[in-house]
């Protein structure tokens, strides 16, 4: 039990005095801690940081990104994450390591317009990022619904342990792929379905910082609201260590929903 | 610069009514160009200014990318019917200029090297001018790049002081820009103190110039609570006021 301090702030904001750690979004200055994005900042034991509400989506190792093949070279497929770095899936990755360019034909894979789903391996301030779909459901995305939000509304679309995506998904009987980059891939049997699913998936982007945001999605797609035990792990495909990150976030605002309503 | 008419009437009043230490009504509107990563909409008296944030962006073309930091690209643009004649809608030589100090105005407060090999692009249209539209323009940008979630040291607003009929005013219009003495726009970051544009038109005693330079800062400190409240109302709605909360984990 600690507590933690929670306010709004904007960039240059002072947000504490003292010796705290900057964490995220937060720099020193002299024996102050300043904010440099608007968001909710936090002051807690570890230190202080700033949970943003805009911006656009920086690359971050290890994250599940849904991305659109844009080009290929002899050795490796640009491909576009949203992002202001364009990333590379080397042929590599996905041929193995006897991979040739005169012998295997890289369209085969991937071509040109396809969607695929990739764990960035390495990025850093020197050089672009790297994918791999070496992974569980990694790889094409063969249909769905495509859907842009911002990187930033991401956790609050996952929730408290994936407790919003989950209503979504029950609710709607669809199955929604986020990646970390703000693009979502709704699919489904019904049409109908997905329209809904895609309805949600929006409000929730427009009043992420808001309170009460579960309630108002559970009127929209008529759930009852009960409490329910959730045994999905956060972002699908068993992605541990974002989904460590997520659900953490998802609970700031979860916590931030539940102070809004006393 | 002659001054040809009294500017400051016997009561004290100028051209539009106000006193020497008034601004005018600044109005500013966040997030008003939904295409943009930020953007900003102020009316700063009859200025009327849209500002548009993109980016981080890729950098195009390529050789203009910096390894260590991000490029910031600033255009300032006044549209033909901004002005009472036609204005010519390419770039001329005092838009070069003030896409320029708009540029090294803005730089102090962002973190570029957060970015290395991208670019961020801020377009500052001019719909209708009034005089003073670079530092309403500044105020615009820096508000945009906020709402675009670019990491700052600080916003920054701005704000010009002048003289008058040999007396120092805050806010100078357009009226008082061509016949009054002297114009200074100064743009500054309020929590680090720091001043990242200083221009002077005219001539000043060096009492008169921190005079000028007092009233300007303090003009910049309005604006910066009018950025401020601008940037919680979009984000925080009226929420505004609930800033402190405790929670116990």
């Amino acid at each position: 039990m600690h507590d933690v301090k929670r306010r709004y702030v904007i960039p240059g904001d002072k947000i504490a005095d003292g010796n705290f750690r900057p964490l995220m979004n937060v720099i020193k200055s002299g024996n102050a801690l300043v904010a440099t994005r608007i968001g909710i900042a936090e002051t807690g034991r570890d230190g202080v940081k700033v949970i943003p509400l805009s911006g656009v989506y920086i690359p971050r190792v290890n994250d599940l990104v849904i991305g659109k093949i844009v080009d290929h070279s002899s050795l490796s497929w640009e491909v576009d994450i949203n992002s202001c770095f364009s990333a590379h899936l080397p042929a590599q990755d996905v041929f193995g390591r006897d991979f040739s360019p005169a012998r295997d034909d890289m369209s085969k894979h991937f071509a040109v317009g396809d969607m695929i789903t990739a764990r960035i391996m390495a990025f850093d301030r020197t050089r672009d990022p790297m994918l791999t779909v070496q992974d569980r459901d990694l790889g094409k995305v063969p249909r769905g619904e495509l859907l842009k939000i911002s990187a930033t509304r991401v956790p609050r679309l996952i929730g408290k342990r994936g407790s919003m995506i989950q209503t979504i998904e029950q609710a709607t009987q669809t199955r929604v792929l986020i990646g970390q980059n703000g693009i979502v891939v709704v699919t489904g049997r019904d049409p109908e379905g997905i329209k809904l699913s895609v309805r949600a998936i929006q409000m929730v982007e427009d009043e992420a910082h808001t309170a009460n945001l579960t309630q108002r999605i559970k009127v929209l797609l008529n759930v009852p609201d009960t409490p329910q035990e959730i045994t999905r792990a956060p972002i699908g495909n068993g992605d541990a260590k974002s989904g460590e990150i997520d659900s953490n976030m998802g609970e700031v605002e979860e916590e931030l929903e539940v102070e809004g309503e006393k | 610069m002659t001054q040809t008419r009294n500017l400051i009437d016997e009561n004290g009043k100028r051209t539009d009514g106000r006193t020497a230490d008034e601004l005018r009504e600044v109005k500013i509107t966040v997030g008003t160009v939904r295409n943009a990563d930020g953007s900003a909409f102020i009316e700063f008296g009859k200025n009327k200014i849209v500002a548009a944030v993109y980016g981080p962006r890729e950098v195009h073309p390529k050789h203009m990318a910096q390894p260590d930091r991000c490029v910031l690209r600033c255009r300032y643009h006044m549209s033909p019917f901004s002005t009472d004649t036609r204005k010519n809608p390419a770039p001329s030589r005092r838009e070069v200029e003030i896409s320029k100090v708009m540029r090294e105005a803005l730089e102090p407060a962002l973190m570029l090297e957060d970015y290395p090999r991208a670019a961020i692009d801020v377009y500052v249209e001019v719909l209708q001018s009034d005089g003073g539209s670079r530092c309403a323009g500044i105020a615009a940008a820096s508000v945009a790049l906020a709402d675009a979630g670019i990491n700052m040291r600080d916003l920054v607003s701005a704000c010009a002081a002048g003289k008058v009929d040999e007396q120092i005013v805050l806010d100078i219009n357009d009226t008082e820009d061509k016949e009054g003495g002297a114009d200074m726009p100064v743009a500054y970051m309020p929590r680090l103190e720091q001043v990242t544009l200083l221009q002077l038109d005219g001539k000043l005693s060096q009492e008169q110039f921190n005079e000028c330079l007092d009233k300007a800062i303090s003009g910049c400190k309005i604006v910066y609570e009018i950025q401020k409240q601008a940037l919680m109302q979009k984000y925080f709605g009226n929420e505004t006021e609930l800033k402190e909360e405790v929670a116990v984990q």
